[in-house]
């Protein structure tokens, strides 16, 4: 039997084909380990690269930093609704309400306004576990809801929070929001958090990121996480399985939740001000659009996803005047005129059209790679599938079937002897 | 011989129409029933109500000795409401008692009323009857078995048109059919515990095995949407296996097939008799299949059973050649 499938089995591959094999297969053997390797390595870059060129060029390291932080909270956002809309298949469109949540709870423990002052890391967690409780609150009425019905329901529950806290004032300080909020505690490495020296910010992003990016992936790796999986596949085949789907979708809506409200409170803390219009549903949207992009259902690719588009919005797209500015001074950026057309690519103000470029952006990247950046293994498979050879293809359900590293060789006790 | 299943006089309305009439069912342990009947003879709905996705319009399951209709939502709240009567009258009486009266008649009076409701309500809790169950479904104590409940309690189905979770693996769909039988939560998964990470393991040759099983050997890495037509009827089946049921549904299972297709799949579902010790209901328009290894053969029409016997008594009955081929010319 073993000869005969060796047999079938296609040669086994060589050079660069086979490291990165060998490295998928470890990957997903050791998904905690390879995480934590990867952050260290990606952030190590992001403490390197704003000192060296180019990045150095366009603005000092500072700034750099507290942008990558900022990209921090939006990451952590997207890797939270990707457990709802990747995992679930629950289309939310008020993501950003349990962020205000979060946000709002740091901000009542933490300021003049309250006059309380409570230490920053616990109220992490306490901030994260009221999202958490209006996170299934939320969920609740909605579980019997579907598709569209359900992203209206949660369209509403994001528009219905903001206006809450404009209108309890005594809690809330209406539409002023509230100011003044208190830094965290100085590190014992790192020293104090202030807005001169993002790096500690950036540094406890990263640990954020990569805490909440293992336990993620250990929960997609999991019973829940196929459960989760099923839920989005066919949720009447899904209880028909013996899902619970009540449960279920409630603790998706939670741990989505959870993940916003640790991101809402670190966000009060670094801005030291929230205000009702910083939860609009720009901030929901803006997320969906991280998570497509990225690549849905892919945790490292939304991730990235967010981290990117992110970038683009809040950096690259403010620096662009900048940068053509310099082009045009070293000479490098004509301006001419076609007829009564002039055209001064220097004068365009980028930051006055950003929503313009990343919708054409989303237009292109929905037409031209609809499955987003990085898609998830799977989906890459299928798709290729779908290209090159053909579903019911032999050859192709053969190579499939053999990959190593794909899960059925996971538990073969054969394969790993 | 027990019954897996007892359907009790099951009735199904869709508004104004009757989809399944009075129906009395049974499943005998160990034996392969078919369903059989023209197209809307209320087969699926049956089905269905068998499979918890609906709720009867009247009439009870009783699944492995348990009434799946009146399932206990809230377990610990039934012996409260048993004990609520009982325990009213009892302070009642006590208080009387402690009033100072000294009426003897109404005190033993007071007492046998007590007595009484404590052995009615015992009664009552024990058999059931439908004004009770009404009672317990108005105050949310009870509630009919979903779909996933019947899981628990041991049945597994296949649908009519396949529906596999399409952009999953073959193995990863037979782990989620896996799912009420494993116990890791996800505290323990975010944890990574011993427990979780020997339960996936053990879980995943188990599902090798469901996999080689129905013929699927090493297909577990092929996104089920990939996989041929006949392949993923048997994916459906071994996802249905994965929940160790000890009743399994399959509807129409060889649906789409070409005849050497179903003749393996027969074989396979006599093996899933022999070697499993199944229980399988079928429905099936191939009549092939059907005669080929039904203990018994139901058949419906119009919602209303028509004929029940061996599947050589069925074929002669001429209500049956009726509700097929129409009544002759006079």
């Amino acid at each position: 039997m073993t000869a005969a499938k060796a047999a079938v089995r296609p040669p086994k591959p060589t050079g660069w084909r086979a490291i990165r094999e060998r490295m998928r297969n470890y990957a997903h053997h050791h998904r905690s380990i390879t995480i934590l390797w990867t952050m260290a390595i990606a952030g190590a870059l992001l403490i390197v690269l704003p000192r060296i060129p180019p990045l150095n060029l366009i603005q000092s390291a500072n700034p750099w930093y507290d942008a990558f932080a900022n990209a921090g909270v939006y990451v952590l956002l997207a890797m939270g609704l990707n457990v709802v809309v990747g995992l679930a298949g629950l289309l939310d469109l008020g993501y950003a309400a349990f962020f205000a949540i979060g946000a709002y709870t740091y901000a009542y423990s933490n300021s003049p306004f309250s006059g309380q002052d409570l230490p920053f890391f616990p109220m992490l967690v306490v901030g994260a576990a009221v999202a958490a409780v209006f996170g299934i609150a939320l969920g609740a009425p909605t579980l019997r809801l579907r598709g569209d019905y359900l992203a209206i329901m949660t369209l509403g529950f994001g528009e219905i929070v903001p206006i809450v806290f404009v209108n309890s004032d005594p809690y809330t300080n209406g539409t002023n929001g509230i100011g003044g909020i208190y830094r965290p505690e100085a590190l014992p490495f790192f020293g104090e958090f202030s807005p001169l020296t993002s790096f500690n910010y950036m540094i406890v992003m990263i640990v954020i990121v990569t805490v909440a990016m293992m336990l993620l992936y250990r929960l997609h790796d999991s019973r829940i996480g196929r459960a989760w999986m099923a839920i989005r596949e066919d949720e009447l085949a899904a209880a028909a399985n013996g899902i619970n789907t009540v449960v279920t979708k409630l603790l998706a809506f939670a741990l989505g939740a959870t993940t916003s409200g640790f991101a809402g409170v670190f966000n009060a803390s670094k801005l030291t001000i929230v205000s009702p219009d910083q939860f609009l549903f720009a901030v929901s949207f803006t997320v969906l659009a991280m998570i497509i992009v990225g690549g849905m259902g892919n945790i490292w690719g939304v991730a990235a996803g967010g981290f990117i588009v992110f970038m683009i919005q809040a950096v690259v797209l403010k620096q662009l005047s900048g940068i053509a500015e310099t082009l045009q001074k070293a000479g490098l950026l004509p301006v001419f005129d076609i007829g009564p057309l002039h055209v001064d690519i220097a004068k365009v103000n980028f930051v006055e059209y950003q929503y313009l470029l990343f919708g054409i952006a989303l237009v292109i990247m929905m037409l031209k790679r609809p499955e987003g950046l990085f898609p998830s293994q799977v989906r890459r498979a299928e798709l290729h599938a779908a290209e090159e050879l053909g579903p019911d293809d032999p050859e192709l359900l053969g190579a499939l079937g053999d990959t190593p590293g794909n899960d059925e060789d996971m538990g073969d006790p054969a394969a790993s002897r | 011989m027990t019954d897996v299943l007892h359907a009790k006089n099951v009735t199904k309305r869709f508004g104004g129409l009757v989809a399944v009439h009075d129906i009395d069912f049974t499943i005998p342990e160990g034996s392969i029933v078919s369903l059989i009947g023209p197209n809307g003879a209320g087969k699926t709905t049956f089905f269905n109500i068998i499979a918890g996705i609906y709720d009867p319009s009247a009439g009870s399951i009783e699944f492995r000795g348990r009434d799946m209709i009146a399932k206990a939502r809230r377990a610990w709240m039934e012996p409260i409401a048993w004990l609520l009567p009982p325990a009213v009258l009892g302070a009642i009486t006590l208080a009387v008692a402690e009033s100072g009266t000294k009426n003897q008649t109404v005190l033993a009076l007071g007492l046998t009323a007590t007595i009484l409701a404590l052995l009615a309500s015992m009664v009552i809790g024990v058999s059931r009857p439908p004004a009770y169950q009404r009672f317990m479904f108005r105050f949310g104590i009870f509630r009919s078995a979903r779909p996933n409940d019947m899981v628990v309690a041991g049945l597994g189905r296949t649908f009519q048109n396949i529906r596999l979770f399409a952009n999953m693996t073959a193995m990863d769909n037979v782990l989620v059919g896996m799912h009420s039988r494993l116990k890791t939560t996800w505290i323990d998964a975010l944890l990574s515990t011993p427990r979780d990470r020997r339960e996936e393991k053990t879980s995943r040759v188990r599902a090798n095995e469901l996999l080689t099983l129905v013929g699927l050997k090493g297909r577990g890495g092929v996104v089920a949407k990939n996989l041929p037509y006949g392949d993923q009827r048997r994916l459906e089946i071994a996802r249905a296996l994965a929940s160790d049921p000890a009743l399994l549904l399959l509807d129409e299972p060889t649906a789409g097939m070409n005849p050497r297709e179903t003749a393996e799949l027969t074989v396979l579902i006599g093996r899933l008799r022999s070697e499993l010790g199944l229980t399988v209901l079928l429905i099936e328009h191939d009549m092939r299949v059907v005669m080929g290894i039904s203990d018994r053969v139901t058949v419906l029409d119009h919602g209303e059973r028509i004929a029940e016997g061996t599947p050589d008594e069925v074929r002669r009955n001429p209500k049956v050649i009726e509700a097929y081929l129409g009544t002759p010319p006079a």
